[in-house]
């Protein structure tokens, strides 16, 4: 008896999800799209922020290590909210963006996710450059090697391996913090969980699995790729 | 100072870094400069934008709601540490039947974004366990008990991933020596290895306290009265209250930001110094037995010791 009706209710889930595969495909295509574009934008901001940190000039040194420190202790919940208050208020409000049919939501949400991950980019990759023993610089400038040279040679090769299982699970944090552009407007896959549960609550449990897997995917996708990645870079040492 | 970046300078890199120095510090002023000049510009940052948080009465709320937040953290944390150590029992168990539940249970709410989580826990959880609210005196109960049941589930599942690790990293030697004196696994993990996995997991359970007090602002999503909610409020209703030309948004941001960095670079200190602290008692608790005097190779050196050699 209880079996059946346990049965019944999943059918009957299937088939509400099945009614609901075009906005629940949409949303993770906003997921992803949100993914991408901040996940890019922080990688480079990272960058900037890493080699200002590693950079032999203090002041430079000081602003990263303030920028990381910033951000690493600040809600993303924050820095969303005041992406989407204070820009607007200041005057800056993409105009441009819906000339080439981008939503303004979406443009606060990617400044919000890159500049919050640029600080976790940051921490990755210098991490990664202190995890190159000082002795493989120093032997690559006795052999004579020039600074591009020990760079491009010996320190950036092993720098790379050791960055990408912390990049790895930072992107992965990324995608599951986009989950809060939600709340600002931005059509993405708990957007679509938040709106179904609102018209549907009968189909909660349907509704709640078919999100999370749809996460569960997207972050597995992306385990995967860094797998092979690193796989490929291995050497024996 | 030495990096594997560069050399230690000499005096015409010395000159350099100077020179480059100079230009960056006044770029940094200028981007620096350009902000706050736009957001002045807007009147925001005059005196009459601070007025508010001149009002002891408005820190008596603040402060109220800053409590509300820390009483979600700590709440969900010290159940994040009941359920991890739960979560991770059942993951290093010998039982395949134990280990599968717990693995599913860890990698499953890691995996899944904790907005989401707390979202189904204010559509389902939220009355039955809004006694949890009602007794801690919060309101609305159904956000509080959702914030602090999705907290919970996905703190738990991180630090069990911790504990585990810390199991893990305590030398074999000490659990084979506890073996080999006749312990039950039980009494092993009691005994011999937990108490030394916690020690060395301290600095990584207070560095989560950080994360819980961050992910605690989600229950501003939700509608839970905590302290980015309040932040909120006193922008929206303090141009009315302190007649004010606008909104004090930008005045108000920098306040509960400046709240959320001071109390969070105050746990990361304490973190950093539960870790020097430990490394020190090692290198102490090390000392005696070094391979130099024994010979040997520097395995399990001390009590915390990693067989790991120097790089």
């Amino acid at each position: 008896m209880v079996l059946a009706e346990t049965a019944g209710a999943a059918t009957g889930g299937l088939e509400f999800l099945w009614q609901q595969r075009g906005p629940f495909f949409s949303g993770l295509l906003g997921t992803v799209e949100l993914s991408v574009v901040a996940g890019i934008l922080a990688t480079i901001i990272g960058l900037i922020v890493a080699a200002m940190r590693v950079s032999p000039i203090p002041a430079l040194r000081v602003a990263g290590t303030a920028w990381s420190g910033f951000f690493r202790n600040t809600p993303l919940t924050l820095v969303f909210l005041a992406t989407s208050v204070v820009l607007p208020l200041v005057g800056i409000r993409f105009a441009w963006a819906d000339a080439i049919g981008v939503d303004t939501f979406f443009i606060f949400a990617v400044i919000a996710l890159s500049t919050y991950t640029s600080c976790f980019v940051a921490d990755a990759i210098r991490s990664g450059f202190n995890a190159v023993p000082v002795g493989q610089a120093e032997a690559a400038r006795a052999v004579g090697m020039t600074f591009g040279q020990t760079l491009r040679l010996v320190v950036l090769p092993q720098a790379l391996r050791s960055v990408l299982p912390p990049l790895a699970s930072m992107y992965i944090a990324m995608i599951k913090n986009s989950a809060i552009a939600e709340f600002f407007n931005v059509g993405e896959l708990t957007r679509f969980f938040d709106d179904q549960v609102r018209d549907h609550p009968e189909h909660l449990y349907a509704e709640f699995i078919a999100v999370a897997v749809g996460y569960i995917v997207l972050t597995l996708l992306v385990s995967g790729a860094f797998n092979l990645a690193e796989r490929r870079l291995a050497v024996s040492r | 100072m030495t990096s594997v970046l560069y050399d230690n300078p000499g005096p015409a890199a010395r000159r350099r870094v100077r020179f480059w120095t100079a230009v960056s510090v006044l770029a940094l002023a200028a981007v620096v400069a350009f902000v706050i000049w736009q957001v002045a510009r807007k009147g925001q940052l005059s005196a009459a934008m601070w007025s508010p948080f001149a009002d002891p009465g408005l820190w008596r709320q603040l402060f109220d709601s800053l409590f509300a937040t820390i009483k979600a953290a700590l709440l969900s944390i010290v159940l994040a540490l009941v359920l991890g150590a739960v979560l991770a029992t059942g993951r290093l168990s010998d039982r395949a039947w134990l280990r599968w539940p717990a693995f599913v249970v860890i990698e499953f709410f890691r995996a899944v974004p904790l907005l989401l989580l707390i979202l189904f826990g204010l559509f389902t959880w939220g009355p039955p366990l809004s006694f949890i609210g009602t007794a801690i005196g919060a309101t609305p109960p159904d956000a509080f008990a959702a914030l602090v049941v999705g907290l919970t589930l996905y703190n738990g599942s991180v630090l069990a991933e911790v504990f585990r690790a810390g199991i893990n990293a305590v030398p074999r030697g000490q659990s084979e020596a506890a073996y080999a004196l006749g312990m039950r696994k039980t009494a092993v993990m009691r005994m011999i290895l937990a108490p030394q996995a916690i020690r060395m997991m301290l600095p990584a359970i207070v560095a989560q306290c950080v994360v819980a007090l961050k992910d605690s602002a989600l229950g501003f999503i939700v509608g839970y009265q905590e302290l980015l909610s309040f932040g909120k409020r006193i922008y929206q209703g303090g141009a009315d209250i302190w007649e004010l030309p606008q909104p004090p948004v930008v005045t108000t941001l920098i306040v509960v930001v400046a709240i959320y960095i001071v109390i969070n670079l105050l746990l990361s200190w304490l973190a950093a110094w539960l870790e020097r602290r430990m490394s020190r008692s090692r290198k102490l608790a090390a000392a005696p037995l070094t391979a130099m005097q024994t010979g040997e190779e520097p395995v399990a050196a001390g009590p915390l010791g990693g067989g790991e050699p120097p790089k």
